[in-house]
């Protein structure tokens, strides 16, 4: 496969032209994967038999909280590609990808809460990955409020893809050390692919549904959060020449 | 190299610079504390580690804006950016004079606040130790992110908002090797982790902070 016809995508018009055709697509698929999922796994799987029924949150917690870290890797290419190559699209994408990240993050943690307040009779509590999804959702925070507060578009790019890459590097250092901080009331990671602990086959597919749904909605959401940043880029660019000609 | 961190340390000093500025912030800090918690000698004991490392924590953001503002202000900062000392040697010197001015004063005058709230006479050592291996890498970060805000408005908020997140391994681990030495524990673990982060930070930041204020110069 030649990798360098990838980079034709980096041109805003074709980026937007492919895209388009392919938005309603993904939006389509998007709604049938999570929709399915989520009517799949809450009607049609039987109630855990110490959980009960709140163990269907999962199918909303589990999807939220693997985006949340998912987005943040696609932020951290995405800036990189800007730091190397300077395409605008991938910039825009970086900076489309964030508020999304930002609610998947807040999406987990509100949804733990409310599982974990039958479960382990708490809203919160200071546990290793509680906290650090906590850290990770600041990290989101600041990094829009760095896009937000400088105008010049370029400088901004710039500025937040360097605080992506070293953001990465202080996120995981802190993932590490809130472990040695304290002990852990999580439990273990339920979809790993190698682990005898993983949740049952029942309840697996229709996770696995949903994941999907939600990384189809990611994708469809940050379409049209791009291509919306482009076509105000360009609305911008009109009126300036529009006000030196007139 | 030398000249531009004795000048750094002399504005820093003379009137208006700020000196003792984030000192008396610490001591604030620490006074208020008992007020908040209630004045009782086991209670203070327990959290004395954390509040001083809080407390030394917040002095140093308080004191960051000013690393690069009042030079960006008067355009040295475009003066030392054509010089022919490297940004990374520039941003290096400015961390250094940042330590020297804030993170230095809060160490030395921690015995002090630790008697304050009353920690344990046993701690005291390694309370100092931590916050000398913990505190440059305070000043390194709170420079990346001073360098990352050098040309807004408005970016004291803005500051501590990017910089308190980055600072989290930092506290965890100088907070639990003091918490450790005021408990009796052993604690080489957290002490080496921390200055791991604190070596880390000093070589590799440097570069980010370089990089980040180039691009705010252009």
């Amino acid at each position: 496969m030649n990798l360098n016809a990838l980079w034709e995508y980096a041109n805003p018009l074709k980026f937007m032209r492919t895209t388009e055709r392919v938005l309603p697509y993904v939006t389509a698929l998007a709604v049938v994967f999570f929709v399915g999922g989520l009517v799949w796994g809450f009607f049609f799987t039987p109630d855990d038999y110490r959980q009960g029924s709140t163990v269907k949150i999962f199918y909303i917690h589990v999807p939220a909280a693997m985006m949340a870290i998912n987005i943040w890797a696609m932020m951290l290419i995405t800036s990189l590609v800007w730091i190397v190559r300077r395409h605008h699209v991938s910039a825009l994408a970086a900076r489309a990808a964030a508020p999304i990240g930002a609610t998947m993050t807040l999406i987990a943690l509100i949804t733990g809460a409310i599982w974990g307040q039958p479960m382990w009779g708490t809203w919160w509590a200071w546990d290793p990955r509680l906290t650090s999804f906590l850290i990770l959702f600041l990290f989101y925070l600041g990094y829009m409020a760095l896009w937000a507060a400088i105008e010049n578009d370029d400088t901004a790019a710039d500025l937040t893809s360097v605080l992506c890459l070293v953001g990465s590097v202080f996120a995981i250092l802190s993932r590490y050390a809130v472990n040695f901080w304290n002990q852990g009331l999580h439990q273990g990671a339920s979809l790993s692919l190698d682990k005898e602990e993983n949740v049952a086959d029942v309840f697996w597919y229709p996770a696995l549904v949903c994941i999907a749904g939600f990384m189809l909605l990611f994708v469809a959401l940050v379409i049209i959060r791009t291509n919306t940043e482009i076509r105000a880029r360009r609305m911008r660019a009109l009126l300036a020449r529009e006000r030196l000609g007139a | 190299m030398i000249a531009l961190l004795t000048r750094d340390l002399r504005l820093a000093i003379r009137a208006g610079g700020g000196f003792g500025l984030g000192l008396a912030f610490f001591l604030i800090v620490v006074v208020l504390v008992p007020f908040g918690v209630g004045p009782e000698t086991g209670l203070l004991a327990k959290i004395a580690p954390g509040i001083l490392w809080l407390g030394a924590l917040l002095a140093c953001l308080l004191s960051l804006d000013r690393i690069f503002a009042l030079d960006w202000e008067d355009g040295s900062l475009d003066l030392l950016a054509t010089s022919p000392l490297p940004m990374e040697g520039i941003v290096t010197i400015k961390a250094l004079a940042h330590w020297i001015t804030t993170g230095l004063p809060l160490v030395l005058a921690t015995p002090l606040f630790g008697l304050l709230l009353s920690l344990p006479s046993g701690a005291y050592g390694p309370m100092i130790l931590s916050l000398l291996i913990g505190t440059p890498a305070l000043s390194v970060i709170g420079t990346f992110g001073a360098a990352l805000t050098v040309g807004l408005k408005r970016g004291g908020l803005l500051l501590s908002l990017l910089v308190l997140p980055l600072y989290v391994p930092t506290l965890i681990f100088g907070a639990e090797m003091a918490r450790r030495a005021a408990e009796g524990l052993d604690g080489t673990t957290p002490a080496l982790m921390l200055a791991g982060i604190s070596f880390g930070a000093m070589a590799l930041l440097p570069f980010a902070s370089a990089a980040v204020l180039r691009i705010n110069l252009r």
